[in-house]
């Protein structure tokens, strides 16, 4: 600490060189920061997904659709706590491109099966009151204006093909903040019965999700579903809902791969630029050092000069960068709609600042040795 | 005339002085390159990606071909017509005929679950049932291993991209779809279209597997000519029999790819934009350090009668020439690395799997190198203004 204002000293001797190294450091973790929270929004989905629940989806592809009458035989099987379905509904609010998930469901059984939608309990008795009712979340309410009592037309191009219109009767907030909430859900009570009058897929539902009494014993449980279910018209296929949500990010592609390769060469470019720096200015002291070795310095202190310069220029970089980027998202999706989930995770945050630390080392590094090795004689003859 | 060709060799010896100059101070040359060909290499890696999932989609349709789907609806997918509906549009005016009749092949889409061979987890991949017309109506469809399977049999053949991104599509191998299972006997591709994706059997082998009646989701035609288009869709949509949406193959499939290309090419654009900042400041530190070791140089130069001019000309060019040579580095990087990847991502619009190749196009390559071309006189005019101002005296002193 004693050292710190030489430290400074140092690097405010050439000011603009400083701020062009601190500039690129910073925007360096402004894109750590920014590819972090794409990969939050693309997979960050199965470290949020319930360690105690599986997906039943009929085995030849999802789009297929499972009998009603599964949910009674499925809640019959040892292991299996409770079930609950869903069905995709592809509605479409005014515009293709206002896309979100709609889904019929059976209220108390949905909201039982997923804790992580948090509804008022006012609303709730709305909903259960309400057959045209349905609930959205935060996210898709703020998107569009929407408030409770309103009434939202969909086009469903899938069911009817016509248009469905529901009365919002509640909007729900997520428990965690990775939780979904651009969902909308509505009774299926209701959505059957329309199905009817057309007779066309009435007691069809398009997935199941089941808790299962013992996270250790999901497999096994799993096994016995599609057991129950085997040579039916309608064959299942089961899993932990985490496998499930990982296989549709992989659908997508391996974006963690993606993001490390570019986060990669930039993080590979910063530690050219920035250690070319530091190795010049070292150069250019080092007559200075000899003085300081001369007038007693240690060779771990001359280290700790030049490791501490580096690392406070590359930390300071990196928060500011990290903070730069953290402002950035805050300020929402940028594709429009295409990523839901988009924020910079605490995790990542600390990630970035270790990073950063990293970076000041290995650039500093090689011309701290340098100094170090420096043999006074030599060292004061430049001078 | 010699004031403009005295200034061109004043500005040619000092680059030449410039550059011989390079050596000594390499470690922060090496450095301002290899920042440009990163953000050069990054920028078409990622833009190569959008390209070639475009490419694949543009392949598909030439302008002489048409789909037809149920009006209202975006995709295949949510689209259908009984077979009396199907018979109305293949004898519609515009469409070609040869020998066995009308050139349009009804069809079906379904999904089917295959794992991936990269990752072991399940994908939706397109299974298609078709009828003879359509190996005409689509350009360049060739059997390249086996053969083509049997109408009315239960055969497939898969697409030559599909084959090398799920388990179990090879010749010889079989697909089970519910309780069936049946052998895969050819591998075809598309001249890189979006078929190239996709699993085919008979139309009706498939709606009696997935007991669809007589029905199907989409006619797909090959017209007289481009120019027979509105004709065609002028009969189809005036007609009170059908309710259909009628569309060249080419705007069908330029529609499906829009989304994933404005998302790809947003966020390419955003991170290159991002990483050519930090080059920017990069390339900066580089001609600064350049001017301030040749301080004394250029001072003399100056006294000498060299213009101010010519110094920032010169360092402008040096800087230039550093950039060009980063962005060319990073655009042959990019070209080795990722042209022809092959990749299979999720189209959202049809719920399924497309596989495609990453494309590094000459387009791409010319963008990185006007991107490195911007960095480098970004990053050479600050420090070139500073040299040309040095006032001379001191200039010389310093040392």
């Amino acid at each position: 600490m004693r050292f710190l204002h030489l430290i400074w000293g140092n690097l405010t001797r050439k000011k603009l060189r400083t701020a062009l190294t601190l500039l690129t450091v910073l925007v360096a973790f402004v894109l750590f920061g920014f590819l972090s929270a794409i990969k939050q929004a693309l997979v960050g989905g199965v470290e949020l997904a319930g360690a105690d629940r599986l997906i039943v989806r009929h085995k030849v592809s999802i789009i297929q659709l499972l009998p009603v009458a599964y949910q009674a035989r499925m809640e019959r099987i040892p292991g299996v706590a409770a079930a609950a379905h869903q069905t995709w509904f592809g509605g479409i609010y005014q515009d293709p491109r206002n896309f979100f998930m709609q889904c019929p469901v059976v209220p108390d059984q949905f909201m039982a099966m997923f804790p992580e939608f948090r509804l008022p309990s006012a609303q709730m008795q709305a909903w259960l009151a309400t057959r045209t009712g349905a609930i959205v979340g935060r996210k898709t309410a703020e998107r569009f204006h929407w408030k409770v009592g309103d009434r939202i037309p969909i086009m469903s191009p899938i069911w009817m093909r016509r248009t469905w219109e529901f009365d919002l009767v509640g909007i729900f907030d997520g428990r965690d903040k990775g939780t979904d909430t651009t969902g909308m859900f509505f009774r299926y009570d209701y959505f059957d019965e329309v199905r009817k009058t057309q007779n066309w897929g009435q007691g069809l539902v398009g997935w199941y999700t089941i808790r299962v009494k013992d996270p250790a014993q999901a497999a096994d449980t799993a096994r016995r579903v599609d057991e129950e279910f085997a040579n039916s018209p309608a064959e299942t296929k089961t899993e932990p809902e985490g496998a499930f949500v990982q296989a549709w990010a992989n659908q997508v592609g391996n974006i963690a791969l993606i993001v490390a390769g570019i986060l990669g060469a930039v993080f590979f470019t910063i530690l050219l630029v920035t250690g070319s720096t530091m190795s010049q200015a070292v150069r250019e002291r080092i007559g200075e050092l000899g003085v300081l070795k001369a007038i007693g310095f240690t060779n771990g202190q001359i280290l700790g000069l030049v490791l501490a310069e580096s690392c406070l220029l590359t930390v300071l970089g990196g928060g500011l960068g990290l903070g730069l980027a953290w402002l950035i998202i805050a300020r929402g999706d940028p594709t429009g709609g295409l990523l839901p989930m988009f924020f910079l995770p605490g995790r990542d945050l600390l990630l970035g600042l270790g990073l950063s630390l990293a970076l000041g080392l290995v650039t500093g590094i090689l011309p701290a040795r340098q100094a170090t090795r420096l043999r006074v004689a030599d060292a004061l003859r430049r001078l | 005339m010699t004031g403009l060709l005295n200034w061109f060799s004043q500005i040619g010896s000092i680059t030449k002085f410039g550059l011989m100059s390079i050596p000594q101070r390499r470690g922060a040359v090496s450095a301002t390159v290899i920042g440009i060909a990163g953000v050069v290499l990054v920028l078409v890696g990622v833009l190569s990606i959008a390209a070639g999932f475009r490419r694949a989609m543009l392949a598909s349709g030439s302008p002489d071909a048409a789909i037809v789907l149920r009006s209202g609806a975006d995709t295949e997918m949510v689209s259908g017509f009984g077979r009396n509906e199907t018979r109305l549009i293949a004898d519609a005016p515009g469409v070609a005929r040869n020998a066995s009749g009308p050139l349009a092949s009804a069809e079906l889409f379904v999904i089917i679950n295959l794992p991936k061979r990269s990752t072991h987890t399940d994908a939706n991949v397109p299974l298609r049932g078709v009828e003879p017309a359509a190996l005409v109506v689509r350009d360049n469809l060739r059997i390249t291993e086996g053969r083509m399977f049997a109408w009315g049999r239960n055969e497939v053949v898969v697409g030559a991209g599909a084959a090398r991104e799920f388990a179990g599509l090879e010749v010889g191998g079989t697909l089970k779809v519910g309780r069936e299972s049946w052998p895969v006997v050819g591998v075809f591709t598309a001249n890189g279209g979006v078929a190239e994706s996709e699993i085919w059997t008979d139309a009706r082998v498939l709606q009696a597997a997935y007991h669809r009646g007589d029905s199907f989701q989409a006619v797909y035609a090959r017209l007289d000519s481009a120019a027979a288009f509105s004709q065609f869709k002028d009969a189809l949509t005036s007609n009170p029999q059908l309710s259909v949406k009628v569309l060249r193959q080419s705007e069908h499939y330029a529609e499906q790819s829009e989304a994933i290309t404005r998302l790809i090419t947003t966020l390419g654009f955003l991170i290159a934009f991002l990483m050519a900042i930090g080059a920017v400041f990069g390339a900066l530190n580089t001609m600064y350090s350049a001017v301030a070791v040749r301080t004394r140089e250029i001072g003399t130069l100056r006294a000498l009668g060299f213009g101010s001019g010519a110094v920032i000309a010169a360092l402008m060019i040096e800087s230039l020439l550093l950039a060009l040579l980063g962005g060319a580095m990073g655009g042959v990087l990019a070209y080795l690395a990722f042209n022809n990847f092959h990749a299979a991502t999720m189209n959202w619009q049809s719920f399924s799997q497309v596989t495609f190749a990453f494309a590094v196009t000459p387009q791409l390559l010319l963008q990185g190198v006007i991107w490195a071309t911007m960095i480098g006189l970004i990053g050479g005019l600050l420090p070139a203004i500073r040299a040309a101002r040095l006032p001379i005296a001191a200039a010389l002193r310093e040392y």
